[in-house]
């Protein structure tokens, strides 16, 4: 058992997704949403157990089928990898429960996509062979069309045959990437590929090059980073908020195989290839930020809002990554834990918000008041801080590390001078939004419609998200050094291959 | 062979980019099936050209590379049910939106500008 507890954390939502489809989930409402939470509950067991026993017993690999690497596929898991695991996990619980007060009604087969959805992401973290990422993208992809298209009206027919097309491209690049890499290294195992491009000389140290930055391109494409970013406001502002708030961890994908590619495989060790991405992410950050900020400024209903707030995020991620230092690493992976839980939450909460305004629904414009305006407010209030990242919630730790992990950086004056600047652009839009939504109302109500209060499901989702404020700063110091562990590991090269090719001394 | 090989890749993807860019799902469509295409033979000439080589190990001692074989089964497969889904969501849109404009509404010159 402890030795295939690796695969769980993917195969358990797999199994989830086929066990909903099937009769009795299949057939009763109650049953179905029943076994939808407590399925999740498990896979979240299963990614913390494996999470566990990372820490406590180092890097496993685990060979599917026992056909060993390089030529099987393995599933490669390390500190960096089962925390992302975990997070997917809990966010999947989370948005399965706050489903569960009607939203899974609205079109077919949500519950089982959701765990698919889940299988996909959770496979991209674990898996440690460049084709099986592949693979896992398409898996999380097909079900996040689904998902999208879910109670969808037209403007969302729209922007899914936008994002569907966008990702198919994607695709095929991806495609393209891959065959040249494996056309000059000879391996798609990525510690196999690590250890080649250190060995790669005359014209294919440019083959390399050209099928690593193609990777670049997809990974920007799904991390959402400009000028490849166009898709995302439109996406998950049409979506419905559960699902957008799931989504909030797919960019974190993007960002994800980023950090594994460029610091493993073209890396410090990768002689003439090393860092070759760095330039171009940096500045293609630096200006994601931006476009983000002033999206944020310029958003005129607060489901746009929070998208743009996931693109300065992304943007936020990948200069940590560009730095590729380890106490940048470190932040980054602080900071993508707090950026994810606080932006689901934020998309829960203009749910709440846009259900309780009536016509208005989350429109920043003046309208009635909110039913629960303490509830909402708070959280919503919460949520805010920690997203501009002011004391003393978890966005203020992250901000202050991610600072002083770029400072040392050649053009870190130029990022301190931006980033403060974007996020003052942040404190504004949001406290304009805020404002305006919660205090800026008619007396007298036009329509006539109930007031609706938000269901004890969806407010438990929405305080289990928005817990991560807090807790993440009561436990500071556990979870940065956890981040440290985590990166040290993700830039330990000579580690990573011999665990993975099993030539452990 | 190379070069000839080469061609049909490159002619592939340039047709599928021209019709990717196109403002009609259709002819998207048909652009991103050229792009998939263009890919698995792409991949496929991966594991490198060569003749009179086994597929099957065992049969002789020159055998192919089986990896690109196996790679381009699973793009073939993965490509075959994303366009499959393309052209559902293509016929729901012309559906929902009323016209097969990848941004919903034909532009003409007296509503340009609106979303």
């Amino acid at each position: 058992m402890i030795q295939h507890l690796t695969s769980l954390p993917v195969l358990l939502p797999m199994l989830a997704g086929v066990v909903l489809l099937m009769p009795p989930c299949g057939k009763n409402k109650q049953i179905r949403r029943f076994s939808s939470v407590a399925l999740s509950f498990i896979t979240l067991l299963a990614s913390v157990l494996l999470l566990l026993q990372v820490d406590e017993m180092g890097n496993t690999t685990y060979a599917i089928g026992d056909w060993q690497a390089p030529f099987g596929i393995v599933l490669f898991a390390d500190p960096l990898s089962t925390l992302l695991v975990s997070l997917t996990s809990l966010l999947g619980l989370v948005c399965a429960l706050y489903a569960c007060a009607g939203d899974d009604e609205k079109g077919s087969f949500f519950h089982p996509l959701l765990h698919f959805l889940v299988l996909g992401v959770n496979g991209a973290f674990l898996t440690g062979d460049a084709f099986n990422l592949f693979v896992f993208f398409e898996v999380l992809l097909i079900a996040s069309y689904s998902l999208l298209m879910h109670g969808g009206d037209k403007h969302n027919t729209r922007a899914a045959l936008q994002y569907v097309i966008m990702n198919l491209v994607g695709s095929a690049v991806f495609l393209i990437a891959l065959g040249i890499l494996y056309g000059v290294l000879g391996t798609l195992n990525m510690a196999d590929m690590a250890n080649k491009v250190t060995h790669l000389e005359g014209d294919d140290v440019f083959l390399a090059k050209i099928g690593g930055l193609l990777l670049l391109v997809v990974f920007a494409l799904k991390g959402a980073l400009l000028p490849l970013h166009l898709w995302l406001p439109n996406t998950y502002a049409t979506a419905m908020p559960v699902v957008a708030a799931l989504f909030a961890i797919m960019t974190k994908v993007g960002v994800y195989s980023m950090m594994r590619v460029y610091t493993l495989i073209f890396g410090d060790e990768a002689g003439e290839l090393s860092h070759m991405a760095q330039d171009w992410l940096w500045w293609l950050a630096l200006a994601t930020i931006c476009m983000g900020a002033i999206g944020v400024l310029a958003s005129h209903d607060l489901r746009k809002l929070v998208a743009n707030l996931v693109i300065v995020s992304v943007g936020t991620l990948v200069a940590l990554v560009a730095v590729q230092t380890e106490d940048a690493s470190a932040a980054a992976i602080f900071y993508l834990v707090h950026s994810t839980l606080v932006t689901a939450a934020l998309f829960l909460l203009a749910d709440l918000i846009g259900r309780q305004r009536g016509k208005v629904a989350d429109r920043v414009t003046i309208g009635r008041p909110v039913t629960q305006p303490i509830l909402l407010g708070g959280a919503f209030a919460i949520a805010a801080i920690t997203v501009i990242g002011m004391p003393p919630l978890s966005g203020f730790i992250g901000k202050v590390w991610l600072l002083r992990a770029t400072f040392e950086s050649d053009y870190g004056a130029f990022f301190w001078g931006l980033y403060l600047l974007a996020s003052l652009a942040l404190l504004v839009g949001i406290s304009k939004a805020g404002s305006t939504v919660f205090w800026h109302h008619q007396n007298k109500t036009q329509d006539n419609a109930e007031p609706v209060k938000a269901h004890k499901f969806q407010i438990a989702a929405v305080f289990i998200v928005l817990m991560g404020a807090p807790l993440l700063v009561v436990f500071a110091g556990d979870m940065s050094n956890y981040a440290i562990e985590a990166a040290k590991q993700l830039h330990d090269f000579s580690a990573n291959t011999s665990v993975v090719l099993g030539e452990a001394k | 062979m190379e070069i000839l090989y080469a061609s049909c890749v490159g002619l592939l993807v340039a047709c599928g980019v021209f019709l990717i860019l196109r403002s009609r799902t259709f002819p998207v469509v048909l652009g991103l099936t050229m792009l998939s295409y263009a890919v698995n033979l792409f991949l496929f000439a991966s594991g490198r050209l060569t003749l009179n080589k086994a597929a099957v190990l065992g049969y002789s001692s020159d055998y192919a590379d089986p990896l690109p074989q196996a790679l381009v089964l699973t793009a073939i497969v993965i490509g075959f049910a994303m366009t499959a889904f393309v052209v559902i969501l293509a016929i729901r849109g012309r559906a929902d939106l009323g016209n097969d404009h990848v941004n919903g509404q034909v532009p003409t010159n007296n509503n340009k500008g609106k979303a």
